[in-house]
């Protein structure tokens, strides 16, 4: 028997919320993809023509932070996992490629590849057991995961030429790491990691548009619904873990080259964690557009606010004041939108 | 036929569920019994969030209380909760293909058809394509009985389906709830404060109190039972 429901208001009054003009022209199906290629144009071709070298290099911080950002967003806004780890793949990642780089003569996407990998199977294996807990606990398991790389890398260093596990030699001067021959320069390597990044961005959209994107969304709603449902949680989480991994140990095999020579440990420490998630939270992680937000936020706007407004020092701390203050805001606002719906947060 | 044997739920000191011991029939049964009589409790059971002290729950020849809860869903136990659980941000059609895709694994052609089937079923086939963020409360409820009959489910549970609807609304649910057996063949329970709409859907009742099995039989009968309005009406003090 099929019944037919007799909507007084009929199904146009049910839509009416989104009828403002801008909700019509974002949620018009060509929006996205017109959006996105132009975004992808503007990078390609109008940045790197409009500005100095000086800025495409602060640019390609933007594309990494910003695929850095999409990956943890991924975690935290769409499967709801409060994760400030991402920086710990993110070092993994730069580690992984810097002492391939001098070990093999691998092609440079290869690297990439491989890091990404790498960082993905750490990532669950290390994630695997934090899984056990959820919200605050499962955001303090992963910074101590922060630490803990973080001390990693400061005692094995980065390779620069020399030879065993590590590569780090210190009698010998150090060598710079090699960088892809088609990517030699600043502009060149800018727009192999706008290229890069876009790779990732579109892999996280395919991915979310596909059945684990909706199990995700189910999980994040509410888990006991999401097994009600038959979805397998603890499997959707590990799949979830180990796209954010890839993403962010593929960014940061790009970062790797783009600082061929005395890669420092301070990107991938706690302060840059929280940092991130800060920049996460205020891009927004309901849309993969916030990760690209919060790449401008983190590395642009910070740099042209410290340079042009007010100088030295000033706009850093400032910044970090403002995100904290940003971030507050945004606990609070979603702990009562929680409450509103009657569940936890 | 599902036949719960001896179940019982205790947290701490308290025994939700007492020695359960019911056979839900075949079609559209009604579960009832006043606050903290147990009901939800045993749904949670039923789902997997909450492990009884003792006894079985046997549906088809499955002992349902053997597997993880993903694979009951996958099985065929479908439900729904008091707290809407509709995903705000997908569509109707993705809210009712995320239960599909999990559950029954068909192909995409066969996907789509049991999708359009299940929103047509609950009469949201104009919204298909809306989020479920921007429907009314009405709507949302519908959403997840659509949820609840998508594929080949065996056992749907209803919990208060009817919460907070006018009472069109509840008529015109209780059309849907009724029509469920012979939709999708599964055997229906339906948890439910009003009791007209218990009365009008259900061929079948049991009672809980205070975790024990009350009474149980054809609606209209239960219902007269003396055990039974003396459970929600309470008993005349003689002072």
């Amino acid at each position: 028997m099929t019944t037919v429901v007799s909507t007084p208001h009929g199904p146009g009054a049910v839509l009416a919320k989104v009828a403002s003009p801008v909700g019509r022209l974002v949620s018009h199906k060509w929006f996205q993809p017109v959006a996105v290629v132009v975004v992808l144009l503007v990078a390609l071709f109008v940045l790197p023509a409009a500005f100095g070298s000086y800025w495409v290099a602060n640019f390609t911080q933007t594309a990494l932070t910003a695929t850095l950002a999409a990956s943890a967003g991924l975690l935290y806004g769409r499967v709801g996992l409060v994760s400030l780890g991402q920086v710990a793949p993110y070092g993994i990642g730069t580690w992984v490629t810097i002492r391939l780089a001098f070990a093999t003569s691998l092609p440079f996407p290869f690297l990439l590849l491989i890091a990404g990998v790498i960082a993905a199977v750490l990532g669950v294996l290390i994630g695997l057991p934090a899984l056990r807990v959820s919200g605050l606990y499962l955001a303090l398991v992963s910074l101590m995961l922060v630490a803990a790389v973080e001390i990693l890398l400061n005692e094995l260093k980065f390779a620069n030429g020399g030879g065993g596990f590590r590569g780090v030699s210190t009698t010998n001067d150090p060598q710079p790491m090699r960088v892809p021959s088609f990517a030699q320069t600043s502009y060149s390597y800018y727009r192999f990691c706008v290229i890069g990044a876009f790779v990732l961005f579109m892999l996280a959209a395919f991915v979310l548009s596909r059945k684990p994107g909706r199990a995700w969304a189910s999980i994040r709603q509410s888990e006991a619904a999401a097994i009600s449902a038959g979805i397998d949680v603890t499997r959707y989480k590990i799949y979830a873990l180990a796209l954010a991994s890839f993403m962010a140990g593929v960014a940061g095999g790009l970062f790797a080259g783009s600082v061929p020579k005395s890669m420092d440990v301070g990107s991938f420490s706690r302060q840059a964690a929280i940092f991130l998630i800060a920049a996460v939270i205020m891009g927004g992680i309901r849309s993969l557009w916030g990760g690209l937000l919060a790449g401008v936020f983190a590395t642009v706007l910070l740099k042209f606010l410290t340079q042009n407004v007010v100088g030295h020092g000033f706009w850093t701390r400032f910044s970090l004041s403002l995100f904290g203050f940003g971030l507050m805001m945004n606990l609070v606002q979603s702990s009562k939108a929680a409450d509103k719906k009657g569940v936890a947060a | 036929m599902i036949k719960i044997d001896g179940l019982t739920v205790r947290f701490g000191g308290v025994v939700s569920l007492d020695s359960m011991t019911v056979e839900f029939p075949t079609g559209t049964c009604g579960l009832i019994g006043p606050n903290g009589a147990g009901k939800t409790t045993f749904f949670n059971v039923m789902s997997g969030f909450v492990t009884p002290a003792r006894g079985t729950v046997m549906a088809d020849g499955t002992d349902l209380l053997t597997l993880p809860g993903f694979k009951r869903a996958r099985w065929g136990l479908r439900r729904t909760f008091q707290t809407e659980q509709a995903i705000e941000n997908l569509s109707v059609f993705e809210n009712v293909a995320t239960v599909y895709e999990h559950t029954d694994n068909g192909s995409a052609a066969a996907l789509k058809s049991a999708v359009d089937d299940a929103i047509d079923f609950v009469g949201l086939g104009d919204v298909a394509h809306a989020k479920v963020g921007v429907l009314g409360a009405k709507e949302r409820r519908f959403v997840e009985v659509a949820r609840a009959v998508v594929g080949s489910p065996k056992v749907v549970m209803l919990d208060e389906p009817a919460a907070g609807l006018p009472e069109e609304e509840t008529e015109h649910l209780g059309q849907i709830v009724r029509g469920i057996p012979d939709k999708v063949g599964a055997t229906v329970i339906l948890v439910d404060h009003d009791m007209s709409l218990v009365q009008g859907v259900c061929d079948w009742t049991a009672v809980l109190d205070f975790g024990r099995l009350l009474a149980s039989g054809p609606t209209g009968e239960v219902l007269r039972d003396p055990k039974v309005m003396q459970a929600y009406l309470g008993v005349e003090d003689l002072v």
